[in-house]
């Protein structure tokens, strides 16, 4: 943590309009309807100051503090996913002309966002879908010129394991990497650009004690996780257990509802329809969300493929923690706890994948 | 010549037939497309003319009702049953369940023998073939205009078999369930709204039905988890899909 400066909570409205007048929109974290979710963003007093997130397996509920932090929370409600891949979105539309059809392309035409206190489990994430998104022009449209300002994370919630996820709590790759204490924030910068944002700022040096403070933690975070994931590329382990009785089991609480896969940051499947106008003179092609949960997913070449529940959590599960590997060279995982707190059943990702590979499951 | 369109009233209290006729531009281009032939809630009326497309609204209810869909059925190319009451029977199917003789009736009225009920109400498809069912209390209207543009195209229409939790998602609403122990019936129930329910920050109450993967066993225990009886549990499915969803629980054992 070199140069590390300190940003005063009284100055976060100094960064932030300086950022909006570089130009971009800025999105952090916000309370709207009892959950805490990125939204946009225009002054620091909208941040859920004093709160505290509960997550735990099908449960989410928040409480007031005794500390007035802006980030003593864990993973928001959804990761960055929908502000670059769009959970719904017209691709092209087809309109008839005299002699034929023309093709309209549907390129979003949004101003770029600067992310503040993007937790190190969404950049992780980003950072995938990224590599699966490469040549996709809707996302990179909105991806491209985005800036993170990172939160290093010093409140993890009971449902995170990106420790052992090796991807957090402390952010990897960012233009500017915030660790909050009780009266600011240790800030790093992480690239020229955003050197040169906080330039005009004058920040004072961060001294010792509060650069130990930031690091120490950091560190606490990380330690008090007591989920966890095997490491590693499960893809033979997980295949070697392909008839294992604990598929059924699951399929029993499992509801089928994909909001594992939907609040997932890294999931990245996607079904697209065809809208036909009223007039009957032009269609949109549009793309969707998709989850291995659904019907149409495994619907190929006029059957179902994984006509039952235990078939399609196991698809879910191998794929993310194995074949992902092979795929895309890293696990689907990053350890953000989100489809654990967001299943209405809590079935736990990491207590599944534990007792299929008959491993004690973590110490909790 | 353009296409002849029909659409149809039965046991039911009109909201699919206002649904349509609350597509404002997109319904009145869909008019310039098709001959209205009968439609009495709009104006025209043939109840006997033969039609391409009849839309029909409402359960079988009655024993005239009975003979009646079997007539349209017979003069129509393409049906489509639209909302609760014509694909599970309605609210109305609650009646189903209760004793055959029905003491209801007595109890409801005076002179129950003037009162031509059929001992059950009955989706469309239990009676006649059915091309296409448009789920929903009242039906979307954005997918009854998108299912209606597609038929007219030539193409063909499915609504999805997925859950509301992939459109409450999409749409970026707060889960009720996880954050505030809403009992929502949302992870099984049809796909179609747009999450409308939990949109406003109450749980989904099930008018589109069960979904294709429905696990109605688990979302019970989920419910009683978050201290519901079972009476209140058994309630919460005994609505406006109600004879839908216990079609599934019998299937299930
Ligand atoms: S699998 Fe679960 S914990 Fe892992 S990244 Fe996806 S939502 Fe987060
Ligand atoms: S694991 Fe949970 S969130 Fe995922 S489909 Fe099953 S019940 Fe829904
Ligand atoms: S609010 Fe209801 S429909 Fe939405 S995700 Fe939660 S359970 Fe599913």
């Amino acid at each position: 943590m070199t140069h590390a400066l300190f940003l005063p909570h009284a100055r976060l409205d100094d960064l932030i309009r300086q950022v909006q007048s570089a130009g971009y929109r800025v999105i952090g974290p916000k309370l709207e309807a009892g959950v805490i979710h990125y939204a946009e963003l225009n002054v620091a007093a909208e941040l859920p100051w004093g709160w505290q997130a509960e997550q735990t397996p099908g449960r989410y509920r928040l409480h007031r503090s005794q500390q007035t932090l802006a980030f003593a929370w864990a993973a928001p409600a959804q990761g960055l996913k929908p502000w670059f891949f769009a959970p719904v979105e017209p691709l092209w539309r087809l309109r008839r002309t005299p002699d034929g059809f023309g093709l309209e392309p549907c390129l979003p035409d949004a101003k770029p966002i600067a992310v503040l206190g993007a937790r190190a489990c969404d950049l992780a994430a980003v950072a995938r879908q990224d590599r699966i998104l490469e040549h996709d022009p809707h996302y990179q449209a909105r991806r491209q010129d985005a800036l993170f300002i990172a939160l290093h994370c010093t409140h993890p919630a009971a449902s995170c394991f990106c420790t052992s996820a090796g991807t957090g709590p402390r952010a990897s790759r960012f233009d500017l990497g915030l660790t909050e204490l009780d009266t600011g924030f240790v800030l790093e910068v992480g690239s020229p650009r955003g050197g040169k944002l906080i330039e005009p700022l004058a920040l004072a040096g961060a001294t010792a004690d509060q650069i130990q403070a930031a690091q120490t933690a950091v560190a606490a975070a990380a330690a008090q996780q007591t989920r966890r994931l095997p490491a590693g590329d499960l893809a033979g382990r997980l295949a070697a257990c392909i008839d294992h009785p604990r598929w059924d089991a699951v399929a029993q609480r499992c509801l089928a509802c994909g909001n594992c896969t939907q609040a997932c940051p890294t999931c990245f499947c996607h079904a697209r329809r065809e809208t036909a106008s009223a007039d009957g003179q032009s269609a949109e092609h549009s793309r969707h969300w998709d989850s291995c949960f659904g019907e149409l997913h495994g619907h190929l070449a006029g059957f179902q493929v994984r006509p039952q529940t235990a078939q399609r959590y196991r698809q879910w599960l191998t794929h993310k923690l194995g074949n992902w590997w092979a795929q895309f060279g890293a696990s689907g995982c990053v350890g953000c706890g989100r489809c654990l707190t967001w299943c209405p059943a809590g079935i736990d990702l990491t207590e599944e994948v534990a007792a299929v590979l008959g491993e004690a499951p973590c110490g909790r | 010549m353009k296409p002849r369109l029909g659409v149809y009233k039965f046991t039911s209290c009109d909201g699919c037939q206002l649904a349509l006729l609350n597509q404002g531009a997109d319904l009145l281009a869909l008019l310039d497309r098709v001959e209205l032939v009968h439609f009495p809630e709009a104006g025209p009326s043939a109840p006997e003319a033969a039609v391409d497309l009849a839309l029909i609204e409402g359960s079988i209810s009655t024993p005239e009702e009975a003979e009646r869909i079997r007539g349209i059925r017979a003069r129509a190319g393409h049906l489509v049953a639209l909302g609760a009451c014509a694909t599970a029977g309605g609210i109305q199917a609650l009646r189903n369940a209760t004793e055959a003789g029905s003491a209801w009736r007595a109890a409801l009225y005076p002179q129950p023998e003037f009162i031509a009920t059929a001992e059950r109400s009955l989706p469309v498809s239990a009676l006649v073939p059915v091309d296409l069912e448009l789920f929903g209390c009242p039906v979307d209207g954005r997918q009854l205009m998108a299912a209606l543009n597609t038929v007219l195209a030539g193409g063909r229409y499915r609504p999805s078999g997925d859950s509301v939790c992939g459109e409450c998602k999409q749409a970026g609403h707060a889960c009720v369930l996880v954050s505030r122990g809403e009992p929502c019936l949302g992870p099984v129930t049809r796909a179609g709204c747009g999450a409308l329910c939990p949109g406003q920050g109450r749980g989904c109450y099930g008018c589109f039905g069960p979904s294709a993967q429905a696990n109605l066993a688990s979302l019970k225990a989920v419910f009683a988890g978050l201290g519901l009886s079972d009476a209140e549990i058994g309630r919460r499915f005994a609505f406006i899909t109600a004879e839908a969803f216990r079609a599934l629980e019998q299937k299930h054992g």
